[in-house]
Order: structure tokens, then sequence, then C-alpha cells
């Protein structure tokens, strides 16, 4: 079988690929994703939310507690439901559009994405059946536990498509034959140390967003004096899930950024936009105007020393602490990797990170007013913080979006760090031609935005409904 | 060696799995506008797999992860080279899972009876793309000597492909159908028996010709035909059983049998098929094999104990659930039942 030598410069093989179906099918697999994930995070800590919901109803058979239970699992579904039709392109995506991808890593790829199948989803979609279609009809404690199983699930499901996802960041446990890259050993790809630092970050970051949306919710009814009963306790579990989720993702996002400078630091570079070697103590940039053709910054606002802070420049053979700049990583790629461009884009890469650190600090500010308003028991008063929550809720999901866009276009232009160029991960064209995946692009899209506009008035719409009616109004089907 | 087995094995019990559990929900979907004209009555159809249709849903998103993580090559092959079917299956299926959830958020009926069209193309296109890939299968696909698939997506709508789809359709209409007169009541559960009895003749000659057809393309000529020659002759007794419960009246026999039915037919295909997972049309060499298209054997052992130890699991609390909503369902008792 003729296959290619990844880290061999001249892949006659893929010359005959045009650019044109791999800027569509990066524009395909970049859009979806991202889609996919504006509903991911709500759902992994939605369910972990409303677990705790029922649990205290349980515990202290409080009504109140079975009706937020209900209500915001109502929510929970119509996100779901989402979440579950896109989570269905992504996994065959890697086959269509991907091939070249799915034949170099699939013997180390396939094996989270199956497990994930076999260990998560099936928990996930069963018991949320089972929970959803049995509120009175079996006893209380099995009920809760349903739920409890389906936080189980969706967070299992997170963890395994995270070990691939790390795996492409961070390639470790694996050897390379014939072309290929094989698994070596799975105890390295699940102890991966990239694993245990992407998973929590977007546990605690899934947390923040449930948290954020929880509180808005809960908000909007406080605002009219509705229900005050039912919100007030629901703003202050929001709250508490908000704070907690927001600090941890900071605190984990140190340590990424640190594991970032030693293992990509092309990566690094693009997010600080540091075009020449950059000795400690370095400054950290708040602004920067970029331009990445002369590659350089033309102008830039510096906090002395803070980068230092965020992360510790590696040390070189001449004993100085020093942060590569774009540079002269790229000349060394060349000289590793043979001829070619190894910088991703700059810009994109530097802006995602800065909008991603400042809604994370807006967040942990929001929620820490919050938690001393309720400290003071003030919170059903506090008619501005109240309306800021409402808008708050848009913060966790741009954190969000750009975090992995800092991520995956930082990688760029890396499929697999060091291992495979997006080029070669393409399905050749041959096989699948440009005009085949314009259309499901743009199928793809037009769908998307459909059901988006659809699925977000529906949120809003039953958001916004008395927790007592809705339940009888909105039959399961 | 024995572990490539083993894994075209368990992809295939994955595929059984699938196409016995969802092969009902797609029938379910396809009967949905012609059996139950009022809301209440479509709620209720929609209801006898509401609590389900998501697990079963998974089975085939399971058999996917297994074929990529099992068989890598076969992955990229077939999910590249049958790129548009996939395409509009993939469509079909988010409009029917929306569907699902979206329907009874709005009272207006044109709303409802949308999302209802749609549950129906969702289940009807899926169901039928799902017949003609598994008939190109079994009449080979035109595959180079690098693994590529060389045809276009209009390759695979040859007759084989379509008469392939068509039986698809009808045995999973004949099996939804039986489904419903087992979950559902009167007078739903009568008119689903009626389908059944409509539909069991047409599936059941659809059936045959495939059978046929896949013998002409050697299906019963490779290392597993005795197998497949067996299996067919099993799923014929199940189609022709359920027909014979059916018109007997016996619900739980005629949806078990068909269910049978359905089972036995893919165990026929995936045997016939062995060695092979993908023949090649323009040259036997090239043909997808157990062999060459597999994962390197470490991670095939990998995969087995986790199989092993999961499998099981999943099928005890999914078999839990159809024990948990055993009952019919009623008209009209609202919410989730
Ligand atoms: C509510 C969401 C949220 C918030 C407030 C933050 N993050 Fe984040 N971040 C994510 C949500 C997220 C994410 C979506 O979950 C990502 C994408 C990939 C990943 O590991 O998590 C991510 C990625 C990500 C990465 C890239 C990881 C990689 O390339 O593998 C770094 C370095 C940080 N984050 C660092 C931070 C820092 C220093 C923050 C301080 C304010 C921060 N994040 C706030
Ligand atoms: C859900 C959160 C994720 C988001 C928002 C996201 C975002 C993106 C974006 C924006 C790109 C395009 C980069 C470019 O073309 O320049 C991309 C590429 C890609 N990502 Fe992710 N990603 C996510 C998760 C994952 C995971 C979990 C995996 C693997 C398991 C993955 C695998 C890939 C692959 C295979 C590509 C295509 C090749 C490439 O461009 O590198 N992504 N992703
Ligand atoms: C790009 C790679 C990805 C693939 C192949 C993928 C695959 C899928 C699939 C097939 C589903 C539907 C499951 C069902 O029917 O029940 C799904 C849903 C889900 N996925 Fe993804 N996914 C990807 C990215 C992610 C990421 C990055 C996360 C989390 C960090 C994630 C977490 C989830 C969760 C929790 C669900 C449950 C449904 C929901 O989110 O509303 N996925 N995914």
């Amino acid at each position: 079988m003729s296959l290619f030598n990844p880290l061999d410069a001249n892949y006659s093989y893929y010359e005959v690929m045009s650019m044109e179906a791999l800027g569509l099918a990066r524009f395909q697999f970049a859009s979806t994703t991202t889609y996919h994930f504006f509903f991911v995070p709500l759902t992994l800590g939605l369910s972990i939310l409303v677990a705790l919901l029922e649990t205290a109803y349980v515990r202290t058979g409080d009504e109140r507690y079975r009706k937020l239970a209900r209500f915001y699992g109502h929510l929970f579904m119509i996100n779901f439901a989402l979440g579950v039709v896109t989570g269905l392109v992504q996994e065959f995506q890697f086959g269509m559009n991907w091939s070249g991808y799915a034949r170099f890593m699939g013997d180390i790829f396939g094996v989270p994405l199956a497990i994930e199948a076999l260990l998560a989803f099936f928990l996930e979609s069963t018991f949320l059946g089972l929970w959803f279609f049995t509120w009175e009809r079996v006893p209380k404690g099995l009920h809760a536990l349903f739920i409890w199983l389906v936080a189980i699930g969706s967070n299992l499901s997170a963890l395994w498509i995270l070990i691939a996802n790390s795996f492409m960041q961070h390639p470790v446990g694996y050897r390379l034959e014939q072309g290929r890259a094989l698994l070596a050993s799975f105890p390295a790809i699940f102890l991966n140390p990239h694993v245990w630092l992407q998973f929590p970050h977007t546990l605690f970051a899934a947390l923040a967003t449930a948290g954020f949306f929880v509180a808005a919710v809960a908000a909007w009814h406080l605002l009219r004096d509705h229900r005050t009963e039912l919100f007030l306790p629901a703003l202050r579990l929001g709250l508490a899930s908000a704070l907690a989720g927001s600090l941890l993702v900071i605190v984990i996002g140190h340590f990424q950024a640190d594991f970032i400078v030693r293992h990509q630091p092309m990566k690094f570079a693009a997010m600080e936009a540091i075009w020449d070697d950059l000795p400690e103590p370095a400054p950290w940039t708040l602004a920067a105007a970029i331009d990445e053709k002369a590659m350089r910054n033309t102008f830039e606002i510096r906090l002395p020393g803070v980068l230092s802070l965020l992360a510790h420049a590696p040390a070189r053979e001449d004993g100085k602490r020093v942060f590569p700049g774009i540079k002269s990583l790229d000349r060394r790629y060349q000289k590793t990797y043979g001829p070619g461009r190894y910088v991703p884009p700059v810009k994109l890469t530097y802006w995602s990170f800065r909008i991603m650190v400042f809604s994370g600090l807006l967040m942990l500010l929001l929620s820490a007013w919050g938690v001393v308003l309720w400290a003071r028991r003030r919170l059903a008063a506090a008619r501005g913080f109240l309306v800021a929550l409402l808008w708050a809720v848009l913060l966790p999901y741009l954190a969000n979006t750009t975090g992995w866009w800092t991520a995956e276009f930082g990688r760029q232009p890396w499929m697999v760090q060091g291992l495979l160029t997006i080029e070669q991960g393409l399905t050749p064209t041959s096989v699948v031609p440009a005009s085949l995946v314009w259309l499901s692009a743009v199928g793809f899209t037009l769908l998307y935005l459909v059901l988006g506009v659809i699925d977000v008035w529906l949120l809003v719409r039953f958001a916004k409904a008395d927790p007592d009616a809705e339940a009888e109004a909105a039959p399961a089907y | 060696m024995l572990l490539n087995t083993v894994w075209f094995a368990l992809v295939a019990v994955l595929f059984v799995g699938f196409f016995f559990l969802e092969g009902f929900d797609y029938g379910v979907g396809m009967l949905l506008p012609f059996l139950a004209k009022e809301d209440d009555q479509r709620r209720a159809v929609i209801n006898a797999i509401g609590p389900v249709w998501d697990g079963n849903e998974v089975w085939m998103i399971t058999a996917g992860g297994a074929i990529f993580a099992a068989f890598p090559q076969w992955y990229a092959t077939l999910f590249s080279g049958f790129y548009l079917a996939l395409f509009l299956m993939l469509v079909a299926l988010i409009l029917r899972g929306v569907g699902f959830e979206f329907r009874s958020k709005v009272e207006s009926p044109g709303w409802r009876s949308f999302w209802d069209w749609m549950i129906f193309l969702g289940s009807f296109l899926p169901a039928l793309l799902w017949g003609v890939a598994v008939a190109n299968l079994v009449r080979g696909v035109p595959i180079g000597p690098d693994m590529n698939y060389r045809g276009s997506f209009l390759t695979l709508l040859n007759p084989f492909g379509l008469l392939g789809g068509l039986a698809a359709v009808t045995v999973f209409l004949f099996h939804g159908a039986n489904f419903l007169g087992l979950k559902l009541e009167e007078p739903l559960a009568d008119r689903a028996r009626a389908a059944a009895r409509l539909w069991a003749p047409i599936a059941g000659i659809l059936a045959i010709l495939f059978v046929l057809g896949a013998a002409g393309y050697g299906l019963f000529g490779r290392q597993g035909g005795v197998a497949a020659r067996f299996f067919a002759l099993l799923a014929a007794l199940g189609l022709l059983g359920g027909w014979y419960a059916r018109v007997r009246g016996r619900d739980g026999a005629a949806f078990w049998a068909t269910g049978l039915g359905v089972v036995f037919a893919v165990a026929m295909v995936f045997s016939g098929l062995y060695p092979n997972v993908m023949p090649s049309s323009l040259d036997p060499t090239y043909s997808l094999t157990v062999v060459n298209a597999a994962a390197s054997p470490y991670t095939l052992r990998v995969m087995t104990w986790v199989a092993a130890i999961f499998t099981p699991l999943v099928l005890l609390y999914q078999g839990w659930t159809y024990w948990v909503f055993r009952d019919r369902v009623r008209v009209g008792s609202g919410g989730g039942y």
C-alpha cells in the first residue's frame, strides 16, 4: 500500500489536491465543530446542576427543588437535542473529509472515539430517556440516580473526545510504521498530561457556562418579581457554580499556558504574537496591532513582567530563560520538518486567546460580586446586577468558542502536532471533489443556522415560562 | 488474525443491534403521518419510541466508532466514498432528531405537522440509504489499488442498490408496524396491525429478490458462504413467521419474528462478505479485507478488552429500559407517557 511518509517533505501524492477542497473542508470542520460546542458545555454543566437540584429534593423533600429540576431539565432537553444531532456530523466527518487523517491516525484516534460511544453515549442517551419519561413513575431516589448517570455519561464523553484531541495536540504513546501512527501504549494516551489539563479546564468551563445560564434565567424572573421563592435559590446555585467554575478554569488555564510553552511553543508564540525571542521577565500585551505579512507588531500595550506570571519560559543552553519567537521557531521547524511555512494564523490565535481571557476575568468579577451580594442578602434587590447577569450569559459562550479557536488555529498547519499536516489529512479530491464539499459545507451551514434560531427561540420561550404551567404545557413530544 | 475476525463479528453485532432497534424506530417514523391523524394519537405513536430512540441511534454511532478503531482503512474508504449518501443521511437524521424535540413545543397544527413530516423524511431516507449502502457492499464497489473509492454517488444508485434500499424500507415498515401493534392501544394498534399485514408480502418479495441478487454477486461463494446461506434461511423464516404471527393476531410473536428476520439478514450479509469488508468491483485483489483494513494487533487487543467489559453492561441497562417501558402507550396520557 503506497501511503506517505509524513516526515518527508515531498508528498507527491498530495500535490494533486486542490487547495479549494482543503479550504472548504477546513471551513466545514471549523464551523460544524464550533457549532457543536455551543451546545456541549451547557449539557456538561447543566446535567450536573439539575442532578444537584433533584438530589436536594430527594434529601429535603422540598417541592421547590423538584420544580426547579423539572424546569431546568426541560431547558436541558432543548439544548441537548442540538448537541446530539450536531455530534452525529462530527462522528462521520473524520472519514468523509479527512480520510487521509483517518488512515494515518485511525489506529490511535478510533480507540477513544469508539470508547466514547460505548461508555458514554449509551449511558447518557439511555438514562436521559429514562429520566425524562419516568417522573413520578419510579421511586424518587432512583429517578435522581438517572440524571446523575446522564451527568456522568456526558462528562465521560467529554473526557474521551478530549483524549482524542489531546493526542493531536501532544502525541504520546505511538510509533510510526509504514507511514501510519500506531498505538504503542493505551495507558500513555489516557495519561497524556495534556488530557489532565484540557479535561478539567473544559469541565470547569462547562460548570461556569451552566452557572451563568441558570443565573440568567433566574435573574429574568427575579427582575419581574416572579416566583421569587423558586428563583432566588436557583440564582444562588447558578452563582456558586459560576464562581467556582470561573475561578478554577482560570487557575488551570495558567497551567495550560505553561504546558504549551514547552510542548507547542509555536502556538504559544502565536497566542502572544511574539515574533522575536523574548527574554524573561517578559511583558504581557493587553492588545497589539499585528502585521502578519511583515511578521511584526506595529503597536503594543504592554504590562511589564506579566507574561512571566502566566507561563515560565523554557531555559536555553546558555542558561537564559527566553520565550522563543515565531521567526526562530519557523526556522527551526523548517530544519526539522523540511521546507514549508509553520506559522499559524497569528491574529486569529492572538485575539481568540485575549477574548477568552478577558471574558474569564469578567466572569470571575461578576460571579464574585454576586456572591458578595448574596452574603449580604441583597441579591433580589440588586436590579442593576440582575440586568448585568442577563447579558453575562454570553461571556462563557464567547470564551468557550475562542478557547477552542486558540487551541485549534494555534495548532496549524499541523493536524497532528509534528506528525501530519492538514493537507495530508484531506480526502483526495479524486474521491471527494470540491463540488461535493461545497454542497455539504453550504448545506450544513444553512441547516445549522435555521435550527440554531429555532433552538434559541425555544430556549428563551421556555426559560420565560412559569415552572408550574410549563410542566403541563410542554408535553414530552 | 483471530482478533481481526472477532472484530469483524463485533462490528456485525453492532450493526445487528442497530438495524434491529433503529429498524423499528425508522418504521415507526415512516408510519407516523399515516397511522395517526390527530395530535394526541401522533404523540402516542412518538412516545412509543420516545424514551429509546436516541439510545438506539447510538448503536449506529458505536458501529461507526468501532469501524474507525478496528478497521481504520474501511472507515476511511467507506465514509469518503459514500460521501453524498452520508451527507443526505446526516441531514435527514438531524431533521428527525430535532423533530422529536421541537414538535410538541409549539401548539400550532402547522408547526406540528411540519415536524411530523420531517420525522417521516428523517426515517425514510436513512432506511433507504442504508439499504442502498449495504446492497452496494454486497455487490462490490469500484475501489482502486490505493484503497480509494473510484465511483460517484450515481454508481451507488444501480438497480441492485435501489432494490436493497426498497427492501430495507419495507422490512422496516413491517417491523415498525409490528412494534406499534405491540406498544399501542386500540384503535391505533389495530391500524398498525393492518399496516403490518399490508407491508408483509411486499417486504417478503423484495427480500427474496435481494437474496437472489446477492447470490448472483457471489455473497454465498466466499469463506463465510455456508453460514450466509444458513442465515438467509433463518431470515426468510423470521419474515415468514412474522407474517404468520401477524395474521394470527399474535403481537409479541410477530414483533420478535420480524426482529429475528432483520437480525439474520444482517448476519447473512456480514458472514457472506467475510473475509472482505468492502469488496472491490474492479479487481478482487483491491478489496479491503479484515486483514489489510485492520488496525494493529495491539489496538485490537485493547478494544477487545473494552468491548468485552462494556458491551454486556450496555445490553443489560438498555434491556432494562425496555422492561421499564413495557406497558402499552395510552393516547392522551399527556407528558412523557
Ligand atoms: C468558560 C470558558 C473559559 C474561560 C473563562 C477560559 N477558558 Fe481557556 N479554554 C476554554 C474555555 C475557557 C475551552 C473552550 O474549554 C478550551 C478549548 C480547548 C481546551 O482545552 O479548553 C480553552 C483553551 C485554553 C487554552 C489552550 C489549550 C490548548 O491549546 O490545548 C489555554 C492556554 C487556556 N484556555 C487558558 C485560559 C486562561 C489563562 C484563562 C483565564 C482567564 C481561560 N483559559 C479562561
Ligand atoms: C468542540 C470543540 C472544538 C472546536 C470549537 C474546534 C475548532 C476547530 C477549528 C476552528 C478548526 C479549524 C482549524 C483550521 O482549519 O485552521 C478545527 C480543526 C480540526 N479539529 Fe477541532 N475543535 C474542537 C474539538 C475538536 C476535537 C475534540 C477534535 C478531535 C477529537 C478535533 C479535531 C479537529 C480536526 C481533525 C480538525 C481538522 C483539521 C485541522 O484543521 O487541523 N477538534 N477545530
Ligand atoms: C470533534 C470531535 C467530536 C465528535 C466526533 C463528537 C461526537 C458526538 C456525537 C456523535 C454526539 C451524539 C451522541 C448521541 O447521539 O447521544 C455528541 C454529543 C455530545 N458531545 Fe460531541 N463530539 C465531538 C466534540 C465534542 C467535544 C469537544 C466535547 C466535550 C468537550 C463533546 C461532548 C459531547 C457531549 C457532552 C454530547 C452530548 C450531547 C450534547 O452535547 O448536547 N463533543 N458528540
